[in-house]
This record gives structure tokens, sequence and C-alpha cells, in this order.
């Protein structure tokens, strides 16, 4: 079943280019990355480089590399996983109209934020209001990625209809509680920015509800993360196993762990909300725990991912009971598949950070210590910068290649490049979360702060290790420069093969078929059920402990615009 | 399900149980506090220093681009401090560096949190939130006697 496969000429182009369009624009994202630790470090003390105004630029880091490359991804590799494990080809007409909104929707919002006129960060919080445009391609981009989701489902009942006795392909079911948590994430940004913004932003109506509009962000907010985990998640329970040269631990596992994010990633939002006012705090108590729950599903991915590479490296000959840890193919450079293990085993060691300081951020009380500081940011370069950042590319490369029937090329080079990162990432985020426990703030131009009448604040040890993170920016670059060399090298190679679609699959260690796990209706009821009870009071609340709603103002003037 | 994944849901239950154990010694027994939904004051226009008793104090904060109101404030050490912070534009931040006391600053609402000073020192309160052009110059000073 699982040989290479060949995809109709239009479809194939088509996943092509929602591959390489945000593989383009992240060379902007990455460019003010860069840019931004420079200020951070004071070596560029103005409120501009290059044309390129610091929040200017902040947003268009956060934009690009967290929204639009993600999502864009997201949908490609869900197309291409239909194609592949289902056989099944979603509707032409739909998928590029899905394909269409999504660029033309990243187009606008672009154009908002190049022109300068929605310099209001990836969170967009009101009252500071941005361009129109700067929403309504926001809107176009998710309704975009709803329409791929939509064209998906029609095929994935058909094909369980024909295949009754057999269970969904794991990275189905993967890719459908990736969506299922995107869907729920997403409505009630939909209804902050369709009911609220836009109106509010064309003028039509003159105030907004600022604590509202803020609480349903994050109500979007946390199932967002995992909308960008969930395909990292994908990779390493269905390809990372065979491309270590072992197979997957648990089958159950894998299906469980899915189906926890889908009842579990929307009732925690409000731990992005612990220092708020009008949302009380026996609410933010009860998502604290189901935060803590939603660390369950990880500490057994941890425990999969692990026993897995333990069956792959004893099956290489390696023993003992860590000493088998030196028998992975880390320094693989084949250009076949197993060139995927390095990126994938960087991006779960730099996750286990990730994980452990998350787990910090949500303990309710410790959260004050660190909210909104530099802290924030180092953790999660370890989480979306980490395993979601490099699986992405990687599986980005692969399929190109495979598509365009090309040889990965300079794989000794592509070999070095998530390590680097890796080294890059970490020292990044050991210099931003050490300097946050000073205090230093995380969405701040902090090459001008070290101008001002109030020294104190910003000299000192917290200023020390904020300057760490130039070096690990430094050397995050140097290493996206190495990849994107090899990227474009591979793209102008010369044709090895014919193009085609292929996975890696990994074959299943213990293999239950366990019922409770083999449908989602009974996940999404839960869902839906936890969501109510732990959004619909709080909500009630911030509707009654808001006095006034908010006119909107820009980055420039106290005052608010006519 | 083997053995061992039903032994490693066990143990990171287990964790996850003393981790929650660790957040309710620190609400109960240390006494840390988050902010909670206040109905019962009205956002306020500017920044006020109330002196209830020798060692109570009211300090109602108002947070606009890009100083908070008032700029700087005495207190005695070990004076209980009920902090009030609201907005009167976008959102801001309000921390008050190497202490618990982090709050955000939303029009329209007003956050509430009470703490007390041990030690003597000039403390920084910084804007964490981004709120325009000029944020990354927003601070103000409590100095502790």
């Amino acid at each position: 079943m699982m040989e290479k496969m060949k995809i109709e000429k239009s479809f194939r182009r088509l996943i092509l280019i929602e591959l390489l369009f945000p593989i383009l624009l992240l060379v902007l994202g990455i460019y003010h990355g860069f840019i931004q630790v420079l200020y951070r470090a004071g070596v560029i003390q103005s409120t501009s480089f290059l044309g390129l105004d610091y929040y200017q630029g902040l947003t268009l880091h956060g934009v690009v590399n967290a929204i639009v490359f993600t999502t864009f991804f997201a949908v490609a590799f869900g197309h291409a996983l239909i194609l592949f494990y289902l056989k099944k080809t979603p509707h032409l007409l739909f998928s590029w109209i899905s394909g269409g909104l999504m660029v033309l929707g990243t187009l606008l919002a672009s154009y908002a934020i190049l022109s300068g006129k929605a310099s209001v960060l990836y969170t967009f919080y009101p009252p500071l209001k941005a361009h129109p445009l700067f929403y309504i391609g926001a809107t176009l981009l998710v309704i975009g990625s709803w329409i791929a989701f939509f064209a998906w489902i029609p095929l994935y009942r058909s094909w369980r209809k024909e295949n009754a006795n057999q269970k969904t392909p794991l990275a189905i079911v993967g890719i459908f509680s990736t969506f299922l948590v995107w869907l729920m994430a997403t409505l009630p940004l939909a209804y902050e920015v369709l009911v609220m913004l836009i109106p509010w932003s064309l003028g039509f109506v003159p105030t907004v509800n600022v604590m509202l509009a803020r609480t349903l962000f994050w109500f979007f907010g946390h199932p967002l993360v995992y909308f960008w985990l969930l395909p990292a998640y994908i990779m390493f329970y269905v390809m990372l196993p065979k491309v270590s040269g072992g197979k997957l631990y648990s089958d159950f596992a894998g299906r469980f762990v899915f189906m926890c994010f889908i009842i579990l990633s929307a009732p925690v939002g409000l731990h992005h909300q612990f220092t708020d006012p009008a949302i009380r705090s026996s609410w933010k108590w009860f998502h604290t725990v189901l935060t803590f729950g939603i660390a369950i599903p990880s500490f057994m991915t941890f425990f999969t991912l692990c026993a897995s590479l333990e069956y792959a490296a004893k099956s290489r000959g390696g023993t003992g009971l860590l000493r088998w840890w030196t028998k992975l193919p880390y320094f693989n450079k084949d250009n076949h598949e197993q060139w995927l293990f390095p990126y994938f085993i960087s991006g779960l060691i730099l996750f286990s950070f990730g994980g452990i300081t998350g787990l910090i951020n949500a303990s309710y009380t410790m959260n004050s210590v660190i909210h909104n500081t530099s802290w924030v940011p180092g953790h999660f370069h370890t989480t979306v910068g980490g395993p979601v950042f490099l699986s992405f590319i990687a599986m980005s490369l692969f399929m190109v290649a495979r598509l365009l029937g090309k040889e990965i090329q300079f794989p000794k080079l592509n070999m070095w490049v998530p390590y680097l990162w890796m080294v890059g990432v970490l020292t990044f985020s050991i210099g931003m979360s050490v300097a946050g426990i000073y205090g230093v703030p995380r969405r701040t131009n902090l090459g001008i702060s070290y101008m001002t009448s109030q020294p104190d604040i910003f000299r000192g040890l917290g200023m020390l290790w904020s300057n760490m993170s130039v070096l690990g920016g430094g050397l995050m670059s140097l290493s996206m420069v190495f990849f994107f060399f090899v990227f474009i090298t591979t793209l102008c190679s010369k044709k090895k093969m014919e193009g085609h679609l292929y996975f890696p699959t990994s074959e299943t260690y213990y293999d239950e078929n366990i019922s409770f796990v083999q449908n989602f209706k009974p996940w999404i009821i839960i869902a839906i059920v936890l969501i109510v009870i732990a959004y619909g009071l709080p909500l009630y609340d911030v509707i009654q402990a808001t006095f006034y709603g908010s006119a909107g103002f820009t980055p420039q003037s106290p005052l608010p615009t006519p | 399900m083997p053995k061992a994944e039903k032994i490693i849901v066990f143990c990171s239950s287990i964790l996850l149980i003393l981790f929650f154990i660790g957040m309710i010694y620190a609400v109960r027994e240390l006494n840390i506090l988050l902010p909670t939904c206040i109905t019962s004051v009205e956002p306020f226009k500017t920044g006020k220093v109330i002196k209830h008793t020798e060692d109570k104090y009211e300090i109602q904060y108002v947070a606009r681009m890009w100083n908070f109101d008032p700029a700087v404030v005495e207190v005695p050490v070990g004076a209980t401090i009920d902090f009030y912070v609201t907005s009167l534009d976008v959102i801001h931040g309000f921390h008050i560096l190497g202490t618990n006391v982090n709050l955000m600053a939303v029009p329209g609402t007003v956050n509430y949190i009470q703490k007390k000073f041990l030690k003597a020192g000039e403390y920084s309160i910084l804007c964490h939130e981004y709120c325009g052009m000029g944020h990354q110059m927003m601070s103000a000073k409590i100095m502790v006697k």
C-alpha cells in the first residue's frame, strides 16, 4: 500500500504552490527575527531599520512565521495525506478555491502590514486598530483553510464505508484531529474578527468590547498552538519510527493522544489570561486543571516516541539501559528519507524544554513571575520554533523534492541544518528565559529602552542574558541560510525520477484494536460540552465587568482615531 | 495496552498530582493570589494614592499611552497596598519588577491585586504589553521606605 504514488498534474501544482508560497514569505519573517535580536541587544538603537519599523517587523515575524506558514503547510500536508493514505483526490475546484483564498488573504494582510498600517502584532488586541485589509486578509486565509478541510470530510466518510473492517490510517486520524482543533479554534476568532473588529475598523460601529475580544482571541490562541503541533505529531508517530529504522511502539497511544487533543485543546485558553481583570480566579483555576490534563497526552507521546526509538536502536545493535541512544542514525547523510531523522530528533530535544517551560507558564500563580516577559518567547521558540518549525520545513523540502522528482542536494549540509538550529534556539531561549525571570519584557524595542531616563531597569544581569539571544538568533539565521541554499539548489537541480507522492510509514509494534478511539463523534461531543462549561460563565463575567466599549487607536497617537 | 504504557500513565499522573499540590500550597499557604472579576469599582480617569491608615494604602493607577499616573509613589515598608489598575486607551501591562505583581490594564475594566512590600527600596513598574510607538519608554516607580 505504501508505494510511491503518482498524482494528477493540477493537484500536484496546487500542493507545490501551497508549499512554496509560504516558504518564500518565510525569508521575510526570518529576516526580521534576526533583526529583532539586534534591537534587543542594543546593536540597533532606533525605531526602524532599513525602512522596517520594529513593531511592524514584529507583526510580520509573528504573522508570517506562526500563522501563514503553518496554515499553508497544514493544508498542503493534509491534501497530500488524504491523497496518499485514502487514495482519494479532494474536490479539485474547491481545493483550488481554498488555495486561492489563502493566497489572496495573505497578500492583502501583507500589504496592510508592509504599508505600515497594521503594526498591531499577531495578537492584534483592540483597541489598537489595524487597516481593515489586515482583518479581511486574515479572515480569507482562515476561510480558505476551512474549505480545504470541508472537502476532505466526504472522502473520509466514503473511505470508512468502503473499509468498514479496517482502522483509519493513523495519519488520517491525525490530520482530522488537527483540523477539528482548528475549526474549534477559529469559530471564536471568526466572531471576534467578523462581528466585532471588521465593522469597527470600517467605522460602522464606534466601539469594541476590548476584554471580550481579548478573551475570544485566547479562546482561539491556545488551540492554535495545537493546530501547529499536531501535524508535527503526525510525523513523529507515523514517520519518525520508520526513518529511525524501527516501528511505532503503540498504535493505540497515537490514536488516544489525538483524541485527547480534540477534547482538551480549546477549554484551556484562560491560562493566557491569568493576569487579566474581569475573569474570576476560580475559572482561571479550572482552566489550569484542564491545561495540566493536556500534559498527559504529551507525556504519553514522549514515552511512546522514546520506546519506538529504543526499538529502532536495539534492532540496529544498540544495547543497555541508555547506551542504545548512541545507535540512532543522527548523522545519516542519505537523501532518500532517513535525512528526516536529524530534523525530527532536534525538534524533539527542543520540545522537552518547551514542555517543561510550558508547564511552568500554566502553573497558575507561578505565571505571575514570567507573564509577558521575554521568558514567554523563550518558551515558544522551543515549541513552535522547535519541533513544529523543524518538522514543517523538513516535510516541505521532502514533499517538494518528491513531487518534482528531484534529489536533495548537499545532503551533508542538510544534515547539519537542524542541529545548528537546535543549538541556536537553545542559546536564544536560555538567554530570553533567564532575562525574563529578571523582568525583561517581551514585546519591547529594547534598543530604545537603553536610552531612556530609567536605565536601571534595562541594565544589569537581565540585559546580559538578553544579549545571549543575539548569539542564538545568529546561529538560527545561519542555519536558515543553509536550509534555503539546500532548498533552492534542490529545486533547481536536474530531475532524477518521475514526480510522485510518498511518505515513510511505520509499522506498528503493538497493534491493538481498541474501539473507543476509532470514532471521532464521542470525542467531539465531549469537547463541545467542556468548551461550554469552560467558557460559558467566563464570557458572561467578561461582559458584566466591562463598563464601556473602546474607540480605536493607532500606535502613533494617544488620541482615538476619528 | 502494554504494561510499560500503563506504568508511564500512572507515573505521569502522580507527577501531575504533585504539581497540583504545589500550586494549591502556593495559593493556600503562601497566599499568592491571582486577579479576579471585579464589578464593584468603576474605571477611574486619574491616578490616586489614598492613605486609609498608617499601614493600609490604596493606589489607583491609570495606564495610558505612554505613562502611568501616578508616576512616582512613596509607601512605607510592610504596609498593605491595594492596587487598582485601569487603562484610558489601549491595553497596557503593569509589572512591578522583582515581585509577583503582574497585571494587565484593560480599558473598560478594573484590575486588582493586594501586595505588601517587605523590603525597602526603589521598585520599577514596567508596561509589558505593546501599546504603540512609545511603549519601550513606559515605566513608573514605587519608593518603599
